[in-house]
């Protein structure tokens, strides 16, 4: 018997209308744990270097987490992978709410689509049943319309559904797929759309057993009380109304200006009842006992929910209030638009506009306000229309087709895609790893563990290591204690902080943890509820399969080199890590390769961040060394360290 | 109406929708509660508690299971509250022919709400345990029992006697007898 997996993967090819339930190898959860690691695996062996991200033999995959379905609170991020049209590597997306749990009491582990529908089609899925079907009447409409009108037909409000909207059906680079108010971003949805498949409607009514049953529910029960009770999980920004932090330090526009002093008091107070006055509720993902998703209705327009700095992103790229965020954002997310690239993807053809670069020919009728204008960027985006059909493939690409030094403009992306707009004067040395070495594209999604800022005295950096559970080495409260200014960091140190940063999110992304309660938020205040501390011991309740720390910390190695390797098989590079140049005013670049170099020799690759032949091994990845060595991407001769491991076992401690 | 004197108590879940953030914990922790052997499946569809749930219109309501009926009913209400439409079956128990809800998904037969009775007793039924949001929240009352039902009572301890001496099987063939003869 298979305990918190179902065993089963979903496999649906569009073009064949095939439908198998494939059993998969327990050896692989074991391995790679599930969600992303064994997707990453998926894609590795089944799609071809040099396949286009919209070729039928692109693969798009839905992912349960290991734990979702079991009573571990807060479990319910479903990862979505696949080749990314924009980045033309792994797309990196995660989904919150109902959807992954539905598919596991389903009868599935993974929902995997090849080929491309005929028609515009939608899937259903009930426990056994199934099927392919017409979509024609669902064409054009909005995500979450989509998602209450197959509820509605199929008379069952438990149907959990996911949903393109007209972005998507267009192949809109920045587009995402929802799911009620949560949504999916960063390259899956104009895959979908391409496969040309409306919306995934799941219900499942089967159990989903765990091996330590009582065991595992009374931790269970300890646990959503933690997570209920602490502010160091969930979204801050959900209960505190103080945004100066965005505000203040972000860049506006296309990642161009900075506002310091922009936040008021008098400000948060307008804000607090604009958005008081018009918030129906704040809800929850599946079996979390926080509340991050506020859900608001803006005369005249469609419910929407936003967590955390998606209010922030259409406003400030166009220089305008939160109203403005709030008379968007219904609309956007119809139309299934991801609310942190779209915007600056406006930013970018408004000042290519005010540079003479796009004319009034390009841009006929263009408003003079630049609300407005993004009303007006929008409809020609996701129609494809005009010039819309160029800004559509996103910032880098739309430069490139454009000329005219509209390359110039395009200095927020990395791998060709939109970065947070975060400019800063000294360079941060975890945070150049980070962005540098990023395959998720977002920050959020690498950063997390690791506080951001050092503590001003000795006798507060004590109080702090005192009551952090989650550090998983003696090493980092090492690093914690020595640490005076921001920048000032070893290098061995910024390699093992973005370790440890990466580990929980792969980790994460592989048993479907949500960032806000794991991941994302030891960094600020550190009274996360899952680290690398009780992990081990709940997949071993929930699995039966017996974790440890060192254990768990090879999952996550493996993960990260099997993602890294999916990428250097498509092409990429050491000449491909490069942050914008303008994203730090003082740049050293020897120091910067330098680093680079050591981070590299840390994890145990080449100089070009390739993982030489050891180190695949050493990760029982041998499908990937032999694959490197048959392509003469490796010669197997590459002498490399093997990666450094930060953690010990406890027993294994003097 | 005059009372016996005698006084039950009345356990109560009092269900605030306005707090509800459809997190489905309820459904979840009921659902492995009543799992045999207890906690080791989770199934929300067997819950006796069911969220529903309409993000498009904003309606959560959390309602329990409250038994059987033979037939659906032949009209139904449509409430308006605060500018927000719910049909009467949002708000009804019932496990009924016209609807999945409340059915063990395999066999259909109908569940209902046990309050998680246990030896020794819960402090809190289980959906209310999980629930963090107090949108479900948990209190007892004292009642006194009326005369009507007092002499239900009475009837009670009088059939009880019966099994005791004769068994149920005898007690409810000659039940089945006079039910006949009638
Ligand atoms: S912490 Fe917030 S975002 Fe994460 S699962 Fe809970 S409600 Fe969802
Ligand atoms: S009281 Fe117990 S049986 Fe009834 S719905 Fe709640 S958890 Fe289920
Ligand atoms: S646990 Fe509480 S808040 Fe969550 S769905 Fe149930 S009633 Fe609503």
């Amino acid at each position: 018997m298979r305990y918190a997996e179902t065993g089963i993967n979903l496999e649906i090819d569009l073009s064949r209308r095939n439908i198998e339930r494939v059993e998969t190898d327990p050896r692989d959860t074991e391995l790679f744990l599930g969600g992303q690691g064994t997707a990453a695996k998926i894609i590795f062996e089944r799609v071809p270097a040099d396949c286009d991200a919209f070729s039928p033999d692109n693969l798009l995959i839905f992912s349960t987490g290991l734990l979702h379905g079991t009573p571990v609170p807060s479990a319910n991020r479903v990862a979505v992978n696949t080749i990314s049209p924009q980045t033309n590597l792994l797309a990196h997306s995660l989904m919150g709410g109902f959807f992954g749990p539905e598919m596991k009491h389903a009868g599935y582990d993974k929902i995997i689509l090849k080929g491309k529908a005929p028609e515009l089609s939608y899937i259903y899925i009930n426990n056994d049943t199934v099927e392919i079907r017409d979509a024609s009447h669902l064409k054009g409409m909005g995500c979450t319309e989509t998602g209450d009108v197959l509820k509605k037909e199929l008379k069952d409000d438990k149907v959990q559904v996911v949903a393109i909207g007209l972005a998507g059906e267009n192949r809109v680079y920045t587009a995402s797929m929802d799911h009620g108010h949560s949504s999916a971003a960063r390259g899956p949805a104009p895959v979908m759309g391409d496969k040309r498949i409306k919306a995934i409607a799941v219900r499942g009514t089967r159990n989903v057993n765990v091996a330590h049953p009582g065991e595992l529910f009374a931790l269970c029960m300890k646990l959503h009380k933690k997570i209920a009770e602490s502010d160091g999980c969930g979204d801050w920004m959900a209960v505190d109304e103080d945004d100066s932090f965005h505000h203040d330090n972000f860049a506006w526009g296309n990642a161009r200006t900075r506002r310091r002093g922009f936040w008021s008091k008098e400000l948060e107070e307008r804000w607090k009842r604009l958005k008081y006055d018009h918030m129906e509720r704040q809800t929850s993902c599946y079996n979390c006992p926080k509340k991050c998703r506020n859900v608001i209705k803006w005369p005249g327009k469609n419910r929407f929910g936003y967590k955390c700095y998606g209010k922030d992103t259409y406003h400030m790229a166009a220089f305008k209030e939160l109203d403005f965020s709030y008379e968007i954002l219904g609309i956007a997310q119809e139309y299934g638009l991801d609310s942190y690239s779209t915007p600056q993807v406006f930013a970018f053809a408004v000042e290519l506009y005010e540079a003479g670069i796009l004319t009034d020919k390009d841009l006929p009728g263009f408003p003079s306000d630049s609300g407005d204008r993004f009303f007006y960027l929008m409809e020609k985006v996701v129609h494809r229309e005009g010039i819309g059909d160029i800004l559509a493939d996103g910032v880098w690409h739309a430069a490139r087709r454009i000329g005219k030094g509209a390359e110039k403009f395009d200095h927020n992306t990395i791998k060709r895609f939109e970065q947070l707009p975060i400019k800063l004067g000294k360079l941060n040395p975890p945070y150049f790893l980070m962005i540098a070495t990023a395959e998720k594209m977002a920050i959020t999604q690498i950063e997390g563990s690791f506080p951001q800022d050092p503590l001003p005295t000795v006798e507060e950096r004590e109080a702090f290591i005192k009551r952090w559970e989650a550090v998983p080495d003696e090493r980092f409260i090492k690093y914690f204690m020595e640490w005076e200014k921001r920048n000032e960091i070893s290098n061995e140190a910024s390699c093992a902080i973005t370790d440890w940063n990466e580990a929980m999110h792969y980790i994460d992304d592989a048993i479907g943890l949500c960032g806000f309660v794991s991941s994302f938020r030891g960094q600020f205040g550190g009274g996360v509820a899952y680290h690398m501390n009780n992990i081990p011991e709940i997949l071993t309740l929930a699995t039966g399969i017996h974790f440890d720390k060192e254990k768990l910390w090879r999952c996550f190695q493996r993960n990260r080199t099997l993602v890294r390797a999916v990428n250097v098989k498509r092409g990429m590079r050491r000449k491909d890590e490069r942050p914008p140049e303008d994203h730090w005013a003082i740049r050293d670049k020897g120091f910067e390769q330098r680093l680079l170099d050591d981070y590299y020799a840390f994890k145990g690759w080449t100089k070009d961040g390739i993982p030489s032949k050891a180190t695949l091994d050493f990760l029982n990845l041998e499908f990937v060394s032999r694959n490197f060595l048959e392509n003469n991407i490796l010669t197997g001769e590459e002498n490399v360290p093997l990666p450094v491991v930060s953690v010990k076992n406890r027993e294994a401690q003097p | 109406m005059s009372t016996t004197g005698r006084k039950r108590v009345i356990k109560e879940i009092k269900v605030d929708i306005k707090k509800c953030t459809g997190c489905r914990s309820c459904e979840l922790a009921c659902s492995a509660f009543h799992a045999m052997p207890r906690f080791s499946s989770i199934n929300p569809s067997r819950a006796r508690i069911r969220v529903f749930m309409d993000e498009v219109n904003d309606l959560y309501v959390p309602l329990r299971a409250g038994g059987y009926i033979q037939a659906e009913c032949n009209g139904r209400n449509l409430y308006v509250i605060e500018g927000k439409e719910y049909s009467e079956c949002i708000f009804c128990p019932a496990s009924c022919p016209s609807r999945r809800y409340f059915k063990e998904p395999d066999s259909g037969l109908p569940l209902k709400c046990d309050m998680c009775e246990d030896i020794p007793p819960l402090d809190a039924p289980m959906c209310v345990q999980a629930c963090k949001f107090e949108a479900l929240t948990y209190h007892t009352r004292e009642e006194e029992i009326n005369e009507e039902e007092g002499k239900y009572d009475e009837i009670e301890t009088a059939y009880r006697h019966l099994i005791k001496k004769h068994g149920k099987s005898k007690v409810l063939e000659m039940f089945n007898r006079f039910n006949g003869e009638e």
